[in-house]
């Protein structure tokens, strides 16, 4: 299939009388590196969530893969492949490792037959967690549970689980954050390769040296306004850009980060 | 064997299988508060057949967990939207409901009990947590068990993973049910003898204890809290005289061969409960623990070596 793999369109969403989203409207290209960009509360969560489902838009729609999803349960949402990490980490603290990827199986395992057979070590749903986890270089723990883990080890888990679901499209929010700068760079080469497999990436983060090595184009929020939409390249010479970071005082001076 | 070891061994059983009822629900982050009424149910629904239509036993051991999976199940939609305390109290209240309507039935025998024919050795009921042991330790192992504990953990990201939050929590709190109704149609058939007052709110709450002080992350946890509890007061029993000697000679006086006042069994116990939760708030057995110990075996040599 053509066409964008998901189109967010006049989307809008207030929290009583705060606008937090306000009619935003973005595309992400099918098989894209796109970041999702802005200040400290201008709705970049907000808007994984309204794609997730665990919000509804008071506004808009949203379509996935020639889709409107707008109104599916967030459940059903990651079976059409739309699989996203979180800022805080939230894996199954008393998990192990191997049964947090697993978890993420759920979308492609939820028939009564899967439910009920089991998980043990010769189960193909386990041997596939297993290849994923070595595929992505972090098979050194797989029956640990996750809360006795390194933080930048968990980091990582959390977008394997994600990719356990074989989305089409990984949603990841700050991935880097909280990470020393060889962790980031090996996170770096982690999404590359995933990007290389064919998945579209969406990424929400601060770290702009990041952005700017991953992602070929990015969107950038404000106060829940949509400020900016085109290449890396030139986001930080943008002045609506430069004035959401600095302050309209500073915009005329440019960054050099 | 003797009377008084079957005794112990028949109602150890039926303890581990109604731990087991109650522990599928608290898995899956459903503290159930109502044991005893899903018991009692099971309990009744067994005596009845078996007393007016002379059903065989194993049809009532049948029947009376099927009727409390079933009203576990009725019960399960709408304590889905309770939460924690809110949750506690609703299942604690149907279990009141259920000693209340018992009460006020004269075809159960009111307030005055009601004789269960059919007698079942101990060894019937053992088999049977025998039995539902294995069922349980199966369960965890597939997926159902994957999702239960990770609803148990965090149900919004369950939900995300595309995990029916409605489906696995009703299917284990009805399954929970129907254990603790099994439990109660073999104490029935057992003790010859059930009324209300054996299902009152002190075996609820006795029930969730074995589940939480034994752990509920593991099927060990709900099997060893079950022992734990039922074996301790029979081993107090003996131990408490001797113990008793050794206290007033220390403090200087002369033993008379008394026996201790059987309430400090009870105190024991207590102190002992407000210990393991203060020692071990997960729980005697917890993941980690099973983990350690049985992590020499799982890891392949050369598992370990460093990746980064």
């Amino acid at each position: 299939m053509s066409g964008p793999i998901l189109k967010l369109e006049n989307l809008s969403k207030a929290f009583g009388a705060v606008q937090v989203i306000d009619d935003v409207s973005f595309e992400v290209p099918r098989g894209a590196r796109m970041a999702l960009i802005g200040p400290n509360g201008a709705g970049k969560t907000t808007i994984f969530n309204l794609m997730s489902g665990t919000y509804a838009p008071d506004r808009g729609r949203v379509i996935f893969d020639g889709r409107d999803i707008t109104d599916l349960p967030s459940r059903k949402r990651i079976g059409l492949g739309l699989a996203r990490s979180f800022q805080n980490i939230r894996l199954m603290p008393h998990l192990s490792v191997v049964e947090n990827v697993m978890l993420g199986q759920q979308s492609r395992a939820g028939s009564l037959g899967a439910m009920l057979s089991p998980l043990g070590a010769r189960s193909r749903w386990r041997r596939q967690a297993e290849a994923l986890l070595a595929d992505m270089n972090i098979d050194t723990y797989p029956g640990e549970v996750v809360a006795t883990l390194p933080y930048g080890i968990r980091k990582k888990i959390e977008v394997v689980r994600a990719l356990a679901a074989q989305p089409k499209l990984l949603m990841l929010d700050e991935p880097a954050a909280g990470l020393n700068p060889s962790e980031t760079a090996a996170l770096r080469d982690f999404l590359v390769q995933i990007s290389e497999g064919g998945t579209t990436i969406l990424i929400v983060e601060h770290d702009m040296g990041l952005v700017r090595s991953l992602c070929d184009r990015a969107v950038v929020l404000n106060f829940g306004r949509l400020i900016y939409d085109g290449s890396t390249r030139d986001v930080q010479k943008d002045p609506q850009v430069l004035e959401a970071y600095l302050g309209s005082r500073h915009a005329g001076e440019g960054v050099h980060a | 064997m003797s009377g008084y070891l079957a005794g112990i061994i028949a109602i150890l059983s039926i303890n581990v299988i109604f731990a087991y009822g109650i522990f599928l629900a608290v898995a899956s982050g459903q503290l159930n508060l109502g044991g005893a009424g899903f018991q009692a149910v099971g309990a009744y629904a067994a005596g009845w057949l078996s007393a007016n239509l002379g059903l065989p036993v194993a049809l009532t051991l049948l029947a009376g967990a099927v009727v409390a999976g079933l009203v576990g199940v009725a019960l399960a939609f709408p304590i889905l939207r309770t939460r924690g305390v809110y949750l506690v109290l609703a299942t604690f209240a149907f279990a009141e409901v259920v000693a209340g309507l018992i009460l006020n039935t004269d075809a159960l025998g009111g307030a005055m009990g009601m004789s269960v024919p059919g007698y079942v050795e101990w060894q019937v009921p053992m088999i049977g947590a025998v039995v539902v042991a294995l069922l349980v330790f199966y369960l965890m192992t597939t997926r159902f068990g994957l999702t239960m504990r990770a609803i148990h953990d965090d149900e919004d990201v369950s939900d995300l993973m595309g995990v029916s939050i409605r489906n696995v929590k009703v299917a284990a709190f009805g399954v929970g049910a129907a254990l603790a109704g099994l439990s109660g149609a073999f104490y029935a058939h057992n003790f010859g003898y059930i009324e209300a007052q054996g299902f009152n709110a002190m075996v609820s709450i006795y029930v969730l204890l074995y589940v939480l002080l034994g752990g509920t992350q593991t099927a060990w946890g709900p099997l060893v809290g079950a022992a734990f509890f039922t074996l301790l007061p029979e081993i107090l029993r003996e131990v408490l005289p001797a113990a008793k000697e050794v206290v007033v000679t220390l403090f200087g006086g002369v033993p008379d061969g008394s026996r201790p006042d059987e309430s400090w069994r009870f105190v024991i116990l207590g102190v002992l409960a407000v210990a393991f939760m203060a020692i071990r708030p997960e729980g005697l057995i917890t993941r980690t623990m099973v983990e350690r110990l049985s992590f020499r075996r799982r890891t392949a040599p050369g598992m370990k070596e460093a990746t980064e």
